[in-house]
Protein backbone atom coordinates (compact mmCIF):
# COMPACT_ATOMS: atom_id res chain seq x y z
CA UNK A 1 0.00 0.00 0.00
CA UNK A 2 2.98 2.27 -0.33
CA UNK A 3 2.79 4.90 -3.06
CA UNK A 4 4.28 3.83 -6.35
CA UNK A 5 6.92 6.55 -6.49
CA UNK A 6 8.94 8.78 -4.18
CA UNK A 7 10.82 7.74 -1.04
CA UNK A 8 8.68 6.25 1.74
CA UNK A 9 9.01 7.82 5.16
CA UNK A 10 9.31 5.52 8.17
CA UNK A 11 5.90 4.85 9.74
CA UNK A 12 6.94 6.41 13.07
CA UNK A 13 7.97 9.65 11.37
CA UNK A 14 4.63 9.95 9.60
CA UNK A 15 2.64 9.15 12.75
CA UNK A 16 4.58 11.61 14.90
CA UNK A 17 4.94 14.25 12.18
CA UNK A 18 1.21 14.66 11.61
CA UNK A 19 0.67 14.97 15.36
CA UNK A 20 3.37 17.65 15.71
CA UNK A 21 1.98 19.55 12.75
CA UNK A 22 -1.48 19.69 14.32
CA UNK A 23 0.05 20.87 17.60
CA UNK A 24 2.00 23.63 15.85
CA UNK A 25 -1.14 24.87 14.10
CA UNK A 26 -2.98 24.95 17.42
CA UNK A 27 -0.12 26.83 19.10
CA UNK A 28 -0.09 29.45 16.33
CA UNK A 29 -3.83 29.94 16.42
CA UNK A 30 -3.87 30.27 20.23
CA UNK A 31 -1.01 32.79 20.18
CA UNK A 32 -2.81 34.78 17.51
CA UNK A 33 -6.20 34.88 19.32
CA UNK A 34 -4.76 35.25 22.81
CA UNK A 35 -8.07 34.31 24.44
CA UNK A 36 -8.47 32.28 27.70
CA UNK A 37 -11.14 30.25 25.91
CA UNK A 38 -8.47 28.80 23.61
CA UNK A 39 -5.47 27.91 25.75
CA UNK A 40 -2.27 27.11 23.86
CA UNK A 41 -0.90 23.55 23.88
CA UNK A 42 2.04 24.89 25.85
CA UNK A 43 -0.29 26.10 28.61
CA UNK A 44 -2.09 22.76 28.55
CA UNK A 45 1.17 20.84 28.96
CA UNK A 46 2.20 23.07 31.86
CA UNK A 47 -1.16 22.46 33.53
CA UNK A 48 -0.85 18.73 32.87
CA UNK A 49 2.57 18.63 34.55
CA UNK A 50 1.27 20.65 37.44
CA UNK A 51 -1.81 18.45 37.92
CA UNK A 52 0.28 15.32 37.67
CA UNK A 53 2.74 16.53 40.31
CA UNK A 54 0.58 18.43 42.74
CA UNK A 55 -3.02 17.75 41.73
CA UNK A 56 -5.24 14.71 41.88
CA UNK A 57 -5.17 13.92 38.15
CA UNK A 58 -3.61 10.50 38.68
CA UNK A 59 -6.27 9.57 41.22
CA UNK A 60 -9.14 10.54 38.92
CA UNK A 61 -7.43 9.03 35.89
CA UNK A 62 -7.03 5.71 37.68
CA UNK A 63 -10.67 5.70 38.78
CA UNK A 64 -11.77 6.27 35.21
CA UNK A 65 -9.37 3.66 33.84
CA UNK A 66 -10.67 1.07 36.30
CA UNK A 67 -14.22 1.71 35.16
CA UNK A 68 -13.16 1.56 31.51
CA UNK A 69 -11.33 -1.73 32.12
CA UNK A 70 -14.25 -3.31 33.97
CA UNK A 71 -16.85 -2.20 31.42
CA UNK A 72 -14.56 -3.27 28.55
CA UNK A 73 -13.97 -6.74 30.00
CA UNK A 74 -17.65 -7.31 30.72
CA UNK A 75 -18.87 -6.09 27.37
CA UNK A 76 -16.29 -8.12 25.40
CA UNK A 77 -17.01 -11.34 27.32
CA UNK A 78 -20.78 -11.01 27.18
CA UNK A 79 -20.77 -9.61 23.64
CA UNK A 80 -18.57 -12.40 22.25
CA UNK A 81 -20.58 -15.11 24.00
CA UNK A 82 -23.98 -13.84 22.86
CA UNK A 83 -22.64 -12.90 19.41
CA UNK A 84 -21.34 -16.45 18.86
CA UNK A 85 -24.60 -17.90 20.08
CA UNK A 86 -26.72 -15.69 17.81
CA UNK A 87 -24.43 -16.33 14.86
CA UNK A 88 -24.62 -20.10 15.20
CA UNK A 89 -28.19 -20.67 16.35
CA UNK A 90 -31.10 -19.58 14.19
CA UNK A 91 -33.49 -19.78 17.13
CA UNK A 92 -31.30 -17.64 19.36
CA UNK A 93 -30.96 -15.09 16.60
CA UNK A 94 -34.73 -14.93 15.99
CA UNK A 95 -35.43 -14.63 19.69
CA UNK A 96 -32.87 -11.92 20.45
CA UNK A 97 -32.68 -9.90 17.24
CA UNK A 98 -35.42 -7.34 18.00
CA UNK A 99 -34.07 -6.85 21.51
CA UNK A 100 -30.61 -6.30 20.01
CA UNK A 101 -31.88 -3.61 17.64
CA UNK A 102 -33.64 -1.93 20.55
CA UNK A 103 -30.48 -1.98 22.69
CA UNK A 104 -28.37 -0.68 19.80
CA UNK A 105 -30.57 2.37 19.57
CA UNK A 106 -31.00 3.05 23.27
CA UNK A 107 -29.25 6.35 24.07
CA UNK A 108 -26.38 6.14 26.58
CA UNK A 109 -28.09 8.75 28.71
CA UNK A 110 -31.19 6.58 29.08
CA UNK A 111 -29.27 3.46 30.18
CA UNK A 112 -27.30 5.64 32.60
CA UNK A 113 -30.40 7.16 34.18
CA UNK A 114 -32.17 3.80 34.41
CA UNK A 115 -29.14 2.08 35.96
CA UNK A 116 -28.56 4.82 38.52
CA UNK A 117 -32.22 4.92 39.52
CA UNK A 118 -32.79 1.17 39.62
CA UNK A 119 -29.44 0.09 41.07
CA UNK A 120 -28.38 3.22 42.92
CA UNK A 121 -25.64 5.79 42.58
CA UNK A 122 -22.86 3.24 42.88
CA UNK A 123 -19.99 1.62 41.00
CA UNK A 124 -22.04 -1.39 39.83
CA UNK A 125 -24.60 0.86 38.21
CA UNK A 126 -21.92 2.97 36.54
CA UNK A 127 -20.01 0.04 35.04
CA UNK A 128 -23.20 -1.75 34.03
CA UNK A 129 -24.54 1.35 32.30
CA UNK A 130 -21.36 1.61 30.23
CA UNK A 131 -21.26 -2.10 29.42
CA UNK A 132 -24.89 -2.06 28.29
CA UNK A 133 -23.95 0.53 25.68
CA UNK A 134 -21.08 -1.50 24.27
CA UNK A 135 -22.49 -5.03 24.43
CA UNK A 136 -24.96 -4.64 21.51
CA UNK A 137 -22.31 -3.40 19.08
CA UNK A 138 -19.96 -6.21 20.10
CA UNK A 139 -22.74 -8.75 19.58
CA UNK A 140 -23.44 -7.36 16.11
CA UNK A 141 -19.76 -7.60 15.12
CA UNK A 142 -19.16 -11.07 16.50
CA UNK A 143 -22.40 -12.41 15.06
CA UNK A 144 -21.12 -11.52 11.58
CA UNK A 145 -17.92 -13.43 12.31
CA UNK A 146 -19.78 -16.43 13.68
CA UNK A 147 -21.94 -16.59 10.57
CA UNK A 148 -18.86 -16.64 8.36
CA UNK A 149 -17.23 -19.62 10.12
CA UNK A 150 -15.68 -22.13 7.73
CA UNK A 151 -18.04 -25.13 7.69
CA UNK A 152 -15.31 -27.38 6.29
CA UNK A 153 -13.01 -26.78 9.24
CA UNK A 154 -15.88 -27.28 11.68
CA UNK A 155 -16.39 -30.72 10.07
CA UNK A 156 -12.76 -31.55 10.87
CA UNK A 157 -13.53 -30.82 14.52
CA UNK A 158 -16.60 -33.02 14.36
CA UNK A 159 -14.94 -35.99 12.65
CA UNK A 160 -11.98 -35.93 15.03
CA UNK A 161 -14.31 -35.52 18.03
CA UNK A 162 -12.74 -32.41 19.50
CA UNK A 163 -14.24 -31.37 22.83
CA UNK A 164 -16.35 -28.21 22.84
CA UNK A 165 -13.61 -26.34 24.66
CA UNK A 166 -10.97 -27.30 22.07
CA UNK A 167 -13.33 -26.50 19.19
CA UNK A 168 -13.95 -23.06 20.64
CA UNK A 169 -10.28 -22.38 21.26
CA UNK A 170 -8.69 -23.76 18.11
CA UNK A 171 -11.44 -23.71 15.49
CA UNK A 172 -13.87 -20.93 16.34
CA UNK A 173 -11.98 -18.17 18.14
CA UNK A 174 -9.11 -17.93 15.62
CA UNK A 175 -11.70 -17.36 12.90
CA UNK A 176 -13.38 -14.52 14.76
CA UNK A 177 -10.19 -12.85 16.06
CA UNK A 178 -10.39 -10.13 13.37
CA UNK A 179 -13.94 -9.35 14.50
CA UNK A 180 -12.90 -9.36 18.15
CA UNK A 181 -9.99 -7.03 17.43
CA UNK A 182 -12.18 -4.62 15.47
CA UNK A 183 -14.70 -4.68 18.27
CA UNK A 184 -12.00 -4.12 20.91
CA UNK A 185 -10.63 -1.08 19.08
CA UNK A 186 -13.93 0.66 18.52
CA UNK A 187 -15.04 -0.53 21.94
CA UNK A 188 -12.23 1.15 23.82
CA UNK A 189 -13.04 4.45 22.12
CA UNK A 190 -16.78 4.18 22.71
CA UNK A 191 -16.45 3.04 26.31
CA UNK A 192 -14.23 5.84 27.49
CA UNK A 193 -16.53 8.43 25.97
CA UNK A 194 -19.52 6.95 27.74
CA UNK A 195 -17.68 6.48 31.05
CA UNK A 196 -17.11 10.23 31.24
CA UNK A 197 -20.80 10.97 30.72
CA UNK A 198 -21.72 8.51 33.43
CA UNK A 199 -19.15 9.94 35.83
CA UNK A 200 -20.49 13.41 35.17
CA UNK A 201 -23.97 12.15 35.90
CA UNK A 202 -23.55 10.01 38.96
CA UNK A 203 -20.05 9.66 40.40
CA UNK A 204 -17.96 11.89 42.64
CA UNK A 205 -14.59 10.93 41.20
CA UNK A 206 -13.08 10.19 37.80
CA UNK A 207 -12.22 12.36 34.84
CA UNK A 208 -15.87 12.92 33.92
CA UNK A 209 -16.61 14.25 37.40
CA UNK A 210 -13.61 16.61 37.24
CA UNK A 211 -14.55 17.84 33.76
CA UNK A 212 -17.96 18.78 35.15
CA UNK A 213 -16.31 20.98 37.73
CA UNK A 214 -13.92 22.57 35.21
CA UNK A 215 -16.93 23.27 33.00
CA UNK A 216 -18.61 25.22 35.78
CA UNK A 217 -15.49 27.40 36.12
CA UNK A 218 -14.89 27.71 32.37
CA UNK A 219 -11.43 26.24 33.06
CA UNK A 220 -10.64 25.05 29.54
CA UNK A 221 -6.93 24.56 30.21
CA UNK A 222 -7.74 21.89 32.79
CA UNK A 223 -10.37 20.28 30.55
CA UNK A 224 -7.76 19.91 27.82
CA UNK A 225 -5.04 18.77 30.22
CA UNK A 226 -7.26 15.96 31.54
CA UNK A 227 -8.29 15.01 28.02
CA UNK A 228 -4.67 14.89 26.92
CA UNK A 229 -3.78 12.63 29.83
CA UNK A 230 -6.45 10.14 28.87
CA UNK A 231 -5.70 10.33 25.16
CA UNK A 232 -2.08 9.48 25.95
CA UNK A 233 -3.19 6.39 27.84
CA UNK A 234 -5.42 5.23 24.97
CA UNK A 235 -2.65 5.73 22.40
CA UNK A 236 -0.28 3.77 24.62
CA UNK A 237 -2.73 0.88 24.93
CA UNK A 238 -3.17 0.86 21.15
CA UNK A 239 0.57 0.85 20.51
CA UNK A 240 1.69 -1.50 23.29
CA UNK A 241 -1.24 -3.93 23.48
CA UNK A 242 -3.56 -3.94 20.49
CA UNK A 243 -1.07 -3.55 17.63
CA UNK A 244 1.41 -6.21 18.90
CA UNK A 245 -1.52 -8.54 19.63
CA UNK A 246 -2.78 -8.06 16.09
CA UNK A 247 0.65 -8.89 14.68
CA UNK A 248 0.93 -12.01 16.81
CA UNK A 249 -2.50 -13.32 15.88
CA UNK A 250 -1.85 -12.80 12.18
CA UNK A 251 1.57 -14.46 12.10
CA UNK A 252 0.27 -17.53 10.28
CA UNK A 253 -0.86 -15.67 7.18
CA UNK A 254 1.50 -16.61 4.33
CA UNK B 1 -10.45 -52.57 12.58
CA UNK B 2 -14.16 -53.01 12.37
CA UNK B 3 -16.46 -54.31 9.68
CA UNK B 4 -18.66 -51.70 8.04
CA UNK B 5 -22.27 -52.35 7.06
CA UNK B 6 -24.06 -49.71 5.07
CA UNK B 7 -27.76 -49.84 4.22
CA UNK B 8 -28.98 -46.51 2.92
CA UNK B 9 -32.62 -46.41 2.00
CA UNK B 10 -33.00 -42.73 1.21
CA UNK B 11 -30.95 -39.59 1.35
CA UNK B 12 -32.47 -36.42 0.02
CA UNK B 13 -31.23 -32.90 0.58
CA UNK B 14 -33.78 -30.38 1.75
CA UNK B 15 -35.36 -28.50 -1.13
CA UNK B 16 -34.58 -31.18 -3.72
CA UNK B 17 -37.08 -33.27 -5.60
CA UNK B 18 -34.86 -36.33 -6.19
CA UNK B 19 -32.92 -38.59 -3.85
CA UNK B 20 -29.14 -38.25 -3.80
CA UNK B 21 -28.85 -41.84 -2.58
CA UNK B 22 -31.44 -44.61 -2.83
CA UNK B 23 -31.11 -48.26 -1.83
CA UNK B 24 -27.33 -48.25 -1.53
CA UNK B 25 -26.09 -51.34 0.27
CA UNK B 26 -22.66 -52.82 0.84
CA UNK B 27 -20.43 -54.39 3.45
CA UNK B 28 -16.72 -54.13 4.19
CA UNK B 29 -14.92 -56.79 6.22
CA UNK B 30 -12.59 -55.69 9.03
CA UNK B 31 -9.37 -54.32 7.56
CA UNK B 32 -10.64 -54.33 3.94
CA UNK B 33 -9.54 -51.66 1.49
CA UNK B 34 -12.49 -50.89 -0.76
CA UNK B 35 -12.76 -48.21 -3.42
CA UNK B 36 -16.03 -46.67 -4.52
CA UNK B 37 -15.82 -45.54 -8.11
CA UNK B 38 -18.47 -43.51 -9.81
CA UNK B 39 -19.08 -40.34 -11.78
CA UNK B 40 -18.83 -36.93 -10.15
CA UNK B 41 -22.10 -35.96 -8.54
CA UNK B 42 -23.10 -39.54 -7.77
CA UNK B 43 -23.34 -38.71 -4.07
CA UNK B 44 -20.06 -40.30 -3.05
CA UNK B 45 -19.05 -37.42 -0.77
CA UNK B 46 -22.52 -37.48 0.77
CA UNK B 47 -22.08 -41.19 1.45
CA UNK B 48 -18.80 -40.63 3.30
CA UNK B 49 -20.30 -37.80 5.34
CA UNK B 50 -23.17 -40.05 6.39
CA UNK B 51 -20.78 -42.87 7.38
CA UNK B 52 -18.64 -40.41 9.36
CA UNK B 53 -21.67 -39.06 11.20
CA UNK B 54 -21.36 -35.58 9.68
CA UNK B 55 -24.79 -35.90 8.10
CA UNK B 56 -27.52 -37.54 10.18
CA UNK B 57 -30.39 -36.63 7.94
CA UNK B 58 -31.02 -39.93 6.11
CA UNK B 59 -33.02 -43.15 6.29
CA UNK B 60 -31.00 -46.29 6.73
CA UNK B 61 -28.50 -48.05 8.96
CA UNK B 62 -24.76 -47.54 9.33
CA UNK B 63 -22.89 -49.98 11.60
CA UNK B 64 -20.52 -47.39 13.04
CA UNK B 65 -20.61 -47.02 16.82
CA UNK B 66 -20.42 -43.42 18.09
CA UNK B 67 -17.04 -44.02 19.76
CA UNK B 68 -15.41 -45.52 16.66
CA UNK B 69 -12.14 -43.79 15.79
CA UNK B 70 -12.59 -42.47 12.27
CA UNK B 71 -9.81 -41.00 10.17
CA UNK B 72 -11.19 -38.77 7.44
CA UNK B 73 -9.06 -37.40 4.62
CA UNK B 74 -11.00 -34.73 2.76
CA UNK B 75 -10.67 -33.59 -0.85
CA UNK B 76 -8.82 -30.52 0.38
CA UNK B 77 -6.24 -30.94 3.15
CA UNK B 78 -8.39 -28.92 5.59
CA UNK B 79 -5.56 -28.06 7.96
CA UNK B 80 -6.09 -25.20 10.39
CA UNK B 81 -4.04 -22.40 8.83
CA UNK B 82 -3.39 -20.66 12.17
CA UNK B 83 -1.82 -23.75 13.74
CA UNK B 84 1.64 -25.09 12.90
CA UNK B 85 1.90 -28.56 11.37
CA UNK B 86 2.78 -29.89 14.80
CA UNK B 87 -0.20 -28.21 16.48
CA UNK B 88 -2.54 -29.40 13.75
CA UNK B 89 -1.56 -32.95 14.60
CA UNK B 90 -1.73 -32.43 18.35
CA UNK B 91 -5.19 -30.99 17.90
CA UNK B 92 -6.62 -34.42 17.07
CA UNK B 93 -4.23 -36.35 19.34
CA UNK B 94 -3.43 -34.16 22.37
CA UNK B 95 -1.45 -36.78 24.32
CA UNK B 96 1.12 -37.21 21.57
CA UNK B 97 4.69 -37.20 22.91
CA UNK B 98 7.39 -35.26 21.07
CA UNK B 99 9.32 -38.28 19.87
CA UNK B 100 6.31 -40.04 18.34
CA UNK B 101 5.31 -36.82 16.63
CA UNK B 102 8.74 -36.09 15.18
CA UNK B 103 9.21 -39.71 14.09
CA UNK B 104 5.84 -39.64 12.37
CA UNK B 105 6.67 -36.37 10.60
CA UNK B 106 10.05 -37.73 9.49
CA UNK B 107 8.36 -40.86 8.19
CA UNK B 108 6.05 -38.87 5.92
CA UNK B 109 8.96 -36.75 4.72
CA UNK B 110 8.14 -33.64 6.76
CA UNK B 111 10.96 -33.88 9.30
CA UNK B 112 11.84 -30.20 9.16
CA UNK B 113 8.31 -28.82 8.99
CA UNK B 114 6.94 -29.31 12.52
CA UNK B 115 6.83 -25.58 13.26
CA UNK B 116 5.75 -24.48 9.78
CA UNK B 117 2.32 -23.03 9.12
CA UNK B 118 0.31 -25.03 6.54
CA UNK B 119 -0.04 -22.19 4.03
CA UNK B 120 3.75 -22.15 3.62
CA UNK B 121 3.74 -25.82 2.52
CA UNK B 122 3.16 -27.10 -1.00
CA UNK B 123 -0.16 -28.77 -1.81
CA UNK B 124 1.44 -32.21 -1.76
CA UNK B 125 3.01 -31.58 1.65
CA UNK B 126 -0.29 -30.34 3.07
CA UNK B 127 -1.91 -33.55 1.92
CA UNK B 128 0.81 -35.55 3.67
CA UNK B 129 -0.02 -33.77 6.90
CA UNK B 130 -3.71 -34.39 6.32
CA UNK B 131 -3.04 -38.10 5.73
CA UNK B 132 -0.82 -38.32 8.78
CA UNK B 133 -3.47 -36.59 10.90
CA UNK B 134 -5.95 -39.31 9.96
CA UNK B 135 -3.52 -42.06 10.98
CA UNK B 136 -2.31 -40.49 14.22
CA UNK B 137 -5.61 -41.23 15.94
CA UNK B 138 -5.05 -44.94 15.07
CA UNK B 139 -8.29 -45.11 13.11
CA UNK B 140 -10.47 -48.21 13.08
CA UNK B 141 -12.19 -46.82 10.00
CA UNK B 142 -10.45 -44.70 7.37
CA UNK B 143 -12.52 -42.64 4.93
CA UNK B 144 -10.79 -41.06 1.95
CA UNK B 145 -12.73 -38.56 -0.15
CA UNK B 146 -10.76 -38.22 -3.41
CA UNK B 147 -7.71 -37.00 -1.51
CA UNK B 148 -5.41 -37.36 -4.52
CA UNK B 149 -7.24 -35.35 -7.14
CA UNK B 150 -5.59 -32.39 -8.83
CA UNK B 151 -2.09 -33.57 -7.95
CA UNK B 152 0.64 -34.20 -10.46
CA UNK B 153 1.46 -37.86 -11.00
CA UNK B 154 4.74 -38.12 -9.03
CA UNK B 155 3.11 -36.40 -6.05
CA UNK B 156 0.06 -38.64 -6.23
CA UNK B 157 2.29 -41.73 -6.54
CA UNK B 158 4.28 -40.76 -3.48
CA UNK B 159 1.03 -40.27 -1.54
CA UNK B 160 -0.20 -43.72 -2.67
CA UNK B 161 3.00 -45.18 -1.25
CA UNK B 162 2.58 -43.24 1.96
CA UNK B 163 -1.03 -44.36 2.36
CA UNK B 164 -0.11 -48.01 1.92
CA UNK B 165 2.87 -47.68 4.21
CA UNK B 166 0.77 -46.11 6.99
CA UNK B 167 -2.01 -48.65 6.51
CA UNK B 168 0.37 -51.54 7.10
CA UNK B 169 0.75 -50.85 10.86
CA UNK B 170 -2.81 -50.01 11.80
CA UNK B 171 -4.83 -51.87 9.15
CA UNK B 172 -7.92 -49.67 9.31
CA UNK B 173 -10.99 -50.71 7.38
CA UNK B 174 -10.67 -48.31 4.47
CA UNK B 175 -13.16 -46.77 2.08
CA UNK B 176 -11.72 -44.69 -0.76
CA UNK B 177 -14.00 -42.63 -2.94
CA UNK B 178 -12.62 -41.72 -6.36
CA UNK B 179 -13.57 -41.27 -9.98
CA UNK B 180 -10.13 -42.45 -11.11
CA UNK B 181 -10.44 -46.15 -11.96
CA UNK B 182 -6.69 -46.66 -12.21
CA UNK B 183 -6.16 -45.21 -8.77
CA UNK B 184 -8.77 -47.59 -7.42
CA UNK B 185 -7.15 -50.56 -9.18
CA UNK B 186 -3.74 -49.61 -7.83
CA UNK B 187 -4.85 -49.27 -4.22
CA UNK B 188 -7.95 -51.30 -3.38
CA UNK B 189 -8.74 -54.97 -2.78
CA UNK B 190 -12.24 -54.48 -4.07
CA UNK B 191 -14.05 -51.89 -6.15
CA UNK B 192 -17.70 -50.96 -5.92
CA UNK B 193 -18.91 -49.19 -9.02
CA UNK B 194 -21.83 -46.87 -8.39
CA UNK B 195 -24.24 -45.29 -10.82
CA UNK B 196 -25.10 -41.64 -11.22
CA UNK B 197 -27.31 -40.14 -8.53
CA UNK B 198 -29.20 -41.68 -6.90
CA UNK B 199 -26.12 -43.87 -6.46
CA UNK B 200 -26.54 -47.64 -6.45
CA UNK B 201 -23.90 -50.35 -6.58
CA UNK B 202 -23.87 -51.57 -10.17
CA UNK B 203 -20.80 -53.81 -9.94
CA UNK B 204 -18.84 -55.35 -7.08
CA UNK B 205 -15.41 -56.21 -8.44
CA UNK B 206 -12.58 -57.96 -6.56
CA UNK B 207 -9.13 -56.76 -7.60
CA UNK B 208 -6.87 -59.81 -7.89
CA UNK B 209 -3.69 -58.13 -8.99
CA UNK B 210 -0.32 -58.81 -7.38
CA UNK B 211 1.12 -56.14 -5.08
CA UNK B 212 2.97 -53.86 -5.09
CA UNK B 213 1.06 -52.19 -7.87
CA UNK B 214 1.66 -48.82 -9.44
CA UNK B 215 -0.96 -46.73 -11.11
CA UNK B 216 1.00 -46.66 -14.38
CA UNK B 217 1.76 -50.41 -14.51
CA UNK B 218 0.77 -52.14 -17.72
CA UNK B 219 -1.12 -54.64 -15.59
CA UNK B 220 -3.36 -51.85 -14.25
CA UNK B 221 -3.95 -50.45 -17.71
CA UNK B 222 -4.93 -53.93 -18.92
CA UNK B 223 -7.28 -54.48 -15.99
CA UNK B 224 -8.90 -51.13 -16.68
CA UNK B 225 -9.38 -51.90 -20.36
CA UNK B 226 -10.85 -55.31 -19.57
CA UNK B 227 -13.29 -53.88 -17.08
CA UNK B 228 -14.50 -51.22 -19.45
CA UNK B 229 -14.88 -53.80 -22.21
CA UNK B 230 -16.85 -56.25 -20.07
CA UNK B 231 -19.08 -53.58 -18.63
CA UNK B 232 -19.68 -50.92 -21.25
CA UNK B 233 -22.31 -49.36 -18.98
CA UNK B 234 -19.43 -48.25 -16.75
CA UNK B 235 -17.93 -46.30 -19.60
CA UNK B 236 -19.90 -43.14 -18.93
CA UNK B 237 -17.77 -41.21 -16.49
CA UNK B 238 -14.78 -43.46 -16.00
CA UNK B 239 -12.44 -43.11 -18.95
CA UNK B 240 -9.74 -41.10 -17.25
CA UNK B 241 -10.99 -37.71 -18.33
CA UNK B 242 -14.68 -37.70 -17.58
CA UNK B 243 -16.96 -36.11 -20.18
CA UNK B 244 -17.99 -32.94 -18.44
CA UNK B 245 -21.37 -32.92 -20.17
CA UNK B 246 -22.51 -35.96 -18.23
CA UNK B 247 -21.26 -34.75 -14.88
CA UNK B 248 -23.93 -33.67 -12.47
CA UNK B 249 -23.20 -30.96 -9.98
CA UNK B 250 -22.26 -32.28 -6.56
CA UNK B 251 -25.08 -31.27 -4.18
CA UNK B 252 -22.82 -30.11 -1.39
CA UNK B 253 -19.08 -30.21 -1.50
Amino acid sequence: MTPAQGPTLPAAVVRLGSLLLALAAWQLLAAHLDDPLLPSPFAVVLRLIHDLRDGDLLFHLSRTLLRVAAAFAISMLVGVAIGLWMGRSRTANLALDSLLVLMLNLPALVTAILCFIWIGLNETAAVLAVALNKIPTTITNIREGARALDAQLLQVGEVYRLSSARRLRYLVLPQIYPYIMASARSGLALIWKIVLVIELLGRSDGIGFKLGIFFQFFDLTSVLAYTAAFAAVVLTIEALVLRPLDRRLNGWRA
Amino acid sequence: MIPLDVTLEHKRYAGRTADTLTGLEFRLGAGDFVAIVGPSGAGKTTLLKIIAGLDRNYEGRISVAPETRIGFVFQEPRLLPWLSVEDNLRLVQPDLDDKTLLDALARVGLGGSAKTFPLRLSGGMQRRVSLLRAFLIRPELLLLDEPFISLDMPTAESLYDLLQDLRRDIQPTTLLVTHDLREALALADRILFVSRAPAQVILDHAVDLPRPRRRDDAVIARAQAELLEQHPELLAGLRGSSPSGSVLAEPIA
